[in-house]
């Protein structure tokens, strides 16, 4: 879970990333301009055609839209009571090959390098107040710490269980916050004492 | 004086109305120091003084002559810093990218990113998993992991807040190798007393003041009866 990037050799991992995060742009947008469901669908099978061109697996792209699926079954549901099974069956199609085209990215390109190229995009935020060095670290600890959240939330969980609290949200939540607060605090002693400064030009 | 001296200069802190560091003035020169003392004694407070992580109310702290409070940068440069948790020190997802984070922010050029990180790697067994998340490896990995991250920095006084206590005897045995086996002068905060046999200097702090300052073996001598009210 949460492993996102994967080691490859793939004209997709060679690629700069920059020219992959406007490339994703472009067909997303694309995605939303076709007309119907065999375009749609007609795009999908060129994506997935793409996963195993690349090397990551039609099992890899699967679990890029697995996690979603009962949204998709709610939306799917809701499409079909208020437009039809054919509005519905276009609506879930454009929104899977949208995933699968951002799992392109996310699998294909290091959080270093995302980072690099998002550093360089928002420098367009600067006059706004808003400094690109401090966005992109952020998203690259949001992605780091994700998978320590998640052990956090296991292991606080567990020993609420033994205790008999784990039906109560509350109990959970508390002492999650608190270590992440914590933890917090020792990340940005460590991201300082490595030499970060977010004022660099 | 080298330029890894450390020298304490009457320094006192208190964090609101609790004094946790009491007058202190020292001169480290050794290349292996070791820092013991109870809970609360001021440990960790005064190691992260050395790096200018925390700067003294009183008194002041000096590497080499730079000053902690007015050559922070400089400071922050020659002294690395490695933390109890080492889940906590890894900044980037993948093991590469991790050891890269200080470099980049010290703008080493990307060639030398390259090399150094590789050449880390292979010091320390970690080359197998270059590609992979850090959350993956083991504990003492991890804190491998985190002393490449520092040592490609190029310091010369290293800090250690720690480093054992979370990791099994297997592992811890790995962080003490690594740590006997650096260049560079090494600055240990621990309760794992025979992490520091070999040290040159042996600290003892007690309520933010130095009850014993000497070799291993009579200044643990100190603090065990200290510790157990002799
Ligand atoms: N940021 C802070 N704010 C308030 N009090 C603090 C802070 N950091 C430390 N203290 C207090 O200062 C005292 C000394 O803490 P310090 O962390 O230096 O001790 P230590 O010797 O490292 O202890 P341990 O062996 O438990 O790590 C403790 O009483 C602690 O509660
Ligand atoms: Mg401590």
């Amino acid at each position: 879970m949460f492993e996102l990037y994967r080691p490859g050799n793939s004209f997709l991992h060679a690629m700069r990333p920059g020219a992959k995060l406007l490339a994703l742009a472009a067909a997303g947008t694309g995605v939303f301009l076709l007309p119907g469901l065999p375009a749609i669908i007609a795009v999908m099978l060129a994506v997935l055609a793409i996963y195993a061109a690349t090397g990551l697996g039609l099992a890899t792209a699967w679990a890029q839209l697995r996690p979603v699926l009962l949204v998709f079954a709610i939306l799917f549901a809701a499409q079909v009571f208020i437009a039809g099974w054919l509005t519905g069956a276009f609506f879930i199609a454009r929104f899977a090959t949208l995933l699968l085209l951002a799992g392109l990215l996310t699998l294909t390109t290091r959080v270093s390098d995302m980072v690099a190229a998002m550093e360089i995009g928002f420098q367009v935020l600067r006059p706004l107040g808003l400094n690109p060095s401090k966005i992109s670290l952020a998203l690259a600890l949001a992605l780091r710490f994700i998978p320590v959240l998640a052990q956090i939330t296991g292991e606080v969980r567990e020993a609420q269980r033994v205790r008999g609290l784990d039906g109560s949200i509350i109990a959970v939540a508390i002492p999650v916050i608190v270590r992440t607060l914590r933890m917090s605090d020792a990340i940005a002693d460590a991201i300082e004492a490595r030499g970060y400064n977010p004022d660099k030009a | 004086m080298t330029s890894s001296t450390i020298t304490f200069d009457g320094v006192s802190h208190a964090f609101g109305d609790t004094p946790v560091l009491r007058d202190i003035s020292l001169t480290l020169a050794e290349k292996r120091i070791a820092v013991v003392g109870a809970n609360g004694s001021g440990k960790s407070t005064f190691a992260r003084m050395i790096n200018g992580l925390l700067l003294p109310d009183q008194g002041a702290v000096s590497i080499g002559g730079l000053d902690t409070a007015k050559d922070g940068k400089a400071v922050r440069r020659r002294v690395g810093f490695v933390f109890q948790n080492p889940d906590n020190q890894i900044v980037f997802p993948i093991v590469e990218e991790d050891v890269a984070f200080g470099m980049k922010n010290l703008k080493f050029s990307k060639a030398e990113i390259e090399t150094k990180t590789g050449k880390m790697l292979r010091r320390y067994g970690l080359e197998g998993h270059r590609s992979h998340p850090a959350h993956l490896l083991s504990g003492g990995q991890k804190q491998l992991l985190a002393i490449s991250g520092v040592l490609v920095m190029d310091p010369e006084v290293i800090v250690f807040d720690e480093p054992t206590t979370l990791l099994d005897l297997r592992n811890k045995l790995r962080v003490a190798e690594a740590i006997e086996a650096l260049e560079q002068t090494a600055v240990v905060v621990t309760h794992d007393l025979d992490l520091i046999a070999d040290f040159d200097r042996v600290i003892v702090f007690d309520e933010g003041r130095i009850l014993a300052d000497d070799a291993p073996t009579p200044a643990l001598k100190a603090y065990v009866e200290a510790m157990s009210g002799v």
